[in-house]
């Protein structure tokens, strides 16, 4: 009670303040809180919802899964395999070292307009911390458990997955933790070019037709999209390290 | 059973050249209790490491004529997959290796019990002492069904208290399990304790300094037999080749 409490406390202030010194606000760029929410009821609860806003987050959730599967799958075989890591750690730095918005030409060049374009953007910055964190986890697993693996012939598919997955899995959850605020900033940067509709391109279109309190309200509405997720990805941590939270509060106590 | 023979091992790294064994052979019957005991650094977790085939040894040749082996590691924090609870950890093995279901479970029932840990196959094993990881660690080993066993100082790191339990827990378990034992030590009181043959290794590079028979009776306990008169004259002649080992290293 008391953590939820401290929890909501700032963002409830700070909703209070912006409210109060907004209100009766007549300047045309920044119109006052009630207005925008006004806005955001309309805009937003509507075909805009359906049209605009899931299609968004369903490009996210494929991007996404898509740079997760290829970030652990690539980032095992490179953690596992020292000639492997050797022959493309320069070239994953040079490719990691590149902006991804820099990459949305280039890319609408080979896969066109579409969802596809889209997705392969949010793929393109989402596997690097996937993909590094999971090398680094794999390569620091406990040898003691790998020897009790060998002389217990835990071998192949086994190792893999109850073993080497498990070990490396506190990293790859905190690569995948950075990866999904990449993939919501990609998101909007991949609608905001040559793109028909979205969340990214709605909120310029909004800018661009000086509908201020609706531009203001997709705004709101991806801030309030990152808490959400966030809030998501929250409990699937917690279900996947329980074990590694609860050592590593039993090894405080002791 | 287990045949070493002019087993050596020398590690080449970084232009430095280390013999950490010069030449160790013995063998352990079937169904002994042998003990292995030396000064500290004289290569004892290199040739369990050699004999239980994760390291391979410079030259020489070892021989285990049974199957399974199970191995028991000194770091039992570490040997334990902390993501699986209790009962989890004792089954991985009989997953691997293709057992039905129905008999895995039987297995590790019966082999938690024989440890005295029924009421734990739930907990995860960061949330039991020191002591009852390493009971869960033996847990897994029996229920491996071996016929070679090799343990690797197990109990190293346990309280004094905790270690004289699971040095009679070993004995009964070795007892009631008819394997063949090799049970690595640094400490001379357990080697004279556990074993029926002591096997006593010289300072590094490494070779067997003496093997000691241990002529007291089956039944231990550690008060009648840790006051026993011949007891306390083979830990003294165990002790004495010790020093005498380590005084002759170059």
């Amino acid at each position: 009670m008391r953590r939820i409490a401290i929890a909501l406390g700032l963002p409830v202030v700070l909703v209070a303040v912006w409210w109060f010194a907004s209100a009766g606000s007549t300047d045309f760029y920044r119109p006052a809180l009630s207005r925008i929410l006004l806005a955001f009821r309309e805009t937003w609860f509507g075909p805009r919802l359906f049209d605009d806003a899931l299609p968004s987050v369903g490009r996210l959730f494929a991007g996404y899964a898509l740079a997760l599967v290829l970030g652990v799958a690539l980032g095992t075989a490179i953690g596992a395999i020292p000639w492997l890591r050797a022959l493309l750690e320069p070239a994953l730095e040079f490719l990691r070292a590149i902006p991804p918005p820099v990459l949305v030409p280039i890319i609408i060049l080979i896969a066109g307009f579409g969802d596809l374009m889209k997705v392969i953007v949010i793929v393109s910055g989402c596997v690097w911390p996937i993909l590094l964190n999971t090398v680094e986890g794999v390569r620091g697993v406990d040898e003691v458990l790998a020897d009790t693996c060998r002389s217990y012939r835990i071998t192949g598919a086994m190792r893999l997955r109850h073993f080497v997955l498990r070990a490396a899995s506190p990293q790859i959850v905190t690569g995948a933790r950075q990866a999904l605020s990449i993939g919501i900033i990609l998101m909007v940067i991949s609608e905001m070019i040559a793109a028909s509709q979205g969340l990214g391109f709605t909120i310029v279109q909004f800018q661009r037709g000086f509908q201020i309190p609706e531009m203001w309200s997709g705004v709101l509405l991806l801030g309030l999209l990152g808490v959400g997720l966030s809030a998501l990805f929250q409990v699937f941590e917690r279900r996947i390290l329980i074990w590694y939270h609860g050592q590593r509060a039993e090894m405080r106590e002791w | 059973m287990l045949h070493v023979e002019g087993l050596s091992k020398v590690y080449d790294g970084h232009g430095r050249r280390t013999e950490a064994i010069a030449d160790i052979t013995f063998s352990v019957a079937e169904f002994e209790f042998a003990c292995v005991v030396g000064p500290s650094g004289c290569g004892k977790t290199t040739l369990l490491r050699c004999i239980a085939g994760l390291l391979a040894p410079t030259s020489g040749r070892i021989t285990v004529s049974g199957e399974p082996v199970a191995v028991v590691f000194q770091e039992y924090g570490r040997s334990l997959f902390p993501w699986m609870r209790v009962r989890d950890n004792v089954e991985l093995p009989l997953r691997a290796s293709h057992m039905k279901a129905q008999r895995r479970r039987e297995l590790v029932a019966e082999a938690l019990e024989s440890v005295g840990l029924s009421d734990v196959h739930n907990a995860y094993p960061w949330q039991l002492s020191g002591g009852m990881q390493q009971r869960v660690a033996i847990a897994r080993a029996i229920a491996y069904g071996p016929r070679v066993l090799l343990m690797d100082e197990p109990f190293a790191a346990v309280d004094a208290q905790t270690r004289a339990e699971l040095e009679d827990l070993i004995r009964s378990v070795w007892q009631r399990l008819g394997v063949t034992l090799l049970f690595i030590t640094h400490d001379i009181d357990e080697s004279v304790y556990l074993g029926q043959r002591v096997i006593v290794l010289s300072a590094s590079p490494t070779r067997v300094a003496e093997i000691v028979t241990v002529d007291l009776p089956a039944e231990r306990d550690q008060l009648t037999t840790r006051s026993d008169a011949r007891f306390a004259e083979l830990r003294t002649q165990v002790y004495a080749q010790i020093q005498k080992a380590k005084r002759s290293t170059p």
